[in-house]
């Protein structure tokens, strides 16, 4: 597999991996049997993602799009945040093989998730759009589509 | 540090010595008249003698080719098209150049199974046994698993078939040089130069006596007509002799690599939890290791030794190029989350202890890494 020097300076030192205890919104995406499982925690201060963290089971190029994805979506209002594309994680990276885009899709995913959940335990409104690509992501059968 | 024998070997370098004169001075065709080819003539035939005598073959029914792919699609196809139809048996652990060889017999007319495996890789002769046809033409079941180290039983396959009169070949690129083999029972046995310490470009295919196969290259007829080609003499020569190198050590190398696996074994279930071993325990080629650890994944293990300068393989799904798991650890059984975190270590004539030291000392450390980044521990 060939990665770019930014995926594996990701890869072998990743940012923000950890769990955050007091959590504010989870998002699960992926499962072992896959090859990939993300989940990614937020602490949202004034609608500001304060803190974020990623726990990873996956390949380099799945740790690696956690670890990025926590840099860009870190200080973010939650608005800014759901804007962050595959495209940025990939950029954010320099490259990724194209077998290994879906761990760019897997890592936007979580992130989403992450703020359905924050949005739903605490009753704030959900925009048709979150809606749309929670249910998505939920009925996603395939393991790297 | 170099922890992937299986895949490949360097080349000796008393067998890169031998080759040499082969290049330019003795450059000349075999097949020639001439004074040019009357020494590559004579380190042809006698490369040939070298290799048959160390599995007891006669010396015309050693094949030269190019690979071990080479002389599996020879043994297959070369049956195959001798026989024009039939029923063809291979295993489900083979290498992709049996199982992708047999797949496109299935799709050219004949009739190809499967034999399953039980959970540590080998195939149960009597599951041969119930599975023979009338129509069956030839049986395929390899010496040593490259993937999981499995040593099969062989010589009671090799009985089965023989009593049925079915062809039956076996792919020992895994095992020539390491462990005997005994032909008694063996029609056809593809054997390589590039696993052990011989240059690639190399590899061979026993025919027994009266085995009736086509050729897949047709020409000037060399090798008896079963493979015609200018033969590569340097590599050949160069073959016969990591041949004669890796006989004459085979005792005392393998106890040594015994060892070696063994103590690797050992520790890393002892010390890291959560860490399995694939594969047999005991029918094991000495220098195979593969083991799996739970809750974190091959490619990643691989990437972060490899960032530790050690060299290691794993068949894990997300490092194959269309992301498909390992069809060994499938056909053991072994649920994709598990086969996920599977590395293959390999050990070979260059392996020191110091060097084995240092990978214990460092591979229970990236597991601790990995797993203290993944969601499940």
């Amino acid at each position: 597999m060939n990665y770019s020097k930014e995926v594996l300076k990701h890869f072998s030192k990743p940012h923000n991996y950890g769990k955050i205890d007091n959590y504010d919104g989870l998002g699960r995406v992926g499962n072992m049997a896959c090859g990939d499982e993300m989940f990614v925690y937020i602490k949202i201060k004034e609608n500001t993602i304060k803190d974020i963290k990623f726990e990873t089971f996956g390949c380099v190029a799945a740790i690696a799009t956690s670890s990025v994805l926590t840099d860009l979506a870190k200080k973010k209002t939650i608005e800014e945040a759901l804007k962050i594309t595959k495209q940025d994680v990939v950029d954010a990276l320099g490259a990724l093989p194209p077998i290994k885009i879906h761990c760019s899709v897997l890592a936007i995913d979580a992130l989403n998730e992450a703020v359905y959940d924050y949005f739903v335990k605490n009753n704030l409104p959900i925009s048709k759009e979150l809606e749309d690509k929670h249910s998505q992501i939920i009925k996603r059968e395939s393991c790297h589509s | 540090m170099y922890f992937d024998y299986a895949a490949t070997t360097p080349v000796d370098k008393r067998v890169i010595k031998s080759m040499i004169p082969f290049l330019n001075q003795k450059f000349g065709n075999p097949s020639s008249m001439h004074s040019f080819s009357a020494d590559t003539k004579k380190a042809l035939e006698k490369s040939r003698s070298i290799i048959a005598k160390v599995i007891k073959a006669n010396p015309k029914e050693i094949v030269f080719t190019s690979s071990a792919t080479e002389s599996n699609n020879m043994a297959l196809k070369g049956v195959a098209f001798a026989k024009k139809k039939g029923h063809i048996l291979v295993s489900s652990v083979e290498h992709d150049c049996v199982l992708n060889t047999a797949k496109w017999l299935g799709k050219n007319g004949f009739e190809v199974e499967f034999l399953p495996v039980d959970k540590y890789g080998m195939v149960d002769p009597k599951e041969v046994e119930r599975r023979i046809k009338k129509n069956t033409i030839l049986v395929s079941v390899m010496h040593v698993n490259n993937e999981v180290g499995t040593i099969q039983p062989i010589r009671e396959i090799g009985k089965i078939c023989k009593e049925n009169n079915i062809y039956f070949h076996s792919d020992a690129a895994q095992s020539f040089g390491k462990i005997p083999i005994d032909i008694t029972n063996i029609d056809l046995l593809t054997i390589s130069s590039q696993k052990i310490y011989g240059p690639k470009g190399a590899a061979a295919l026993f025919v027994k006596e009266g085995v009736k196969i086509e050729p897949l290259l047709h020409g000037g007829g060399q090798e008896g007509g079963l493979r015609s080609s200018t033969e590569n003499v340097p590599a050949i020569v160069g073959f016969a002799k990591a041949t004669e190198i890796c006989f004459s050590l085979m005792d005392k190398e393998q106890e040594r690599l015994t060892k070696l696996r063994d103590k690797i074994i050992d520790k890393l279930i002892k010390e890291v939890p959560n860490c399995y071993l694939n594969g047999h325990p005991t029918k094991r080629i000495s220098n195979n290791i593969n083991i799996r650890f739970s809750f974190i994944e091959g490619e990643a293990i691989l990437f972060m030794l490899n960032s530790y300068g050690i060299a290691v393989s794993t068949a894990s799904a997300c490092s194959s190029p269309k992301l498909e798991p390992s069809h060994v650890l499938s056909a053991m059984g072994l649920k994709q989350e598990d086969a996920h975190g599977s590395i293959r270590i390999s050990l070979g004539r260059m392996t020191k202890i110091s060097e084995v030291n240092y990978l214990l000392k460092v591979l229970p450390e990236i597991v601790k890494k990995l797993r203290k980044i993944s969601p499940h521990k």
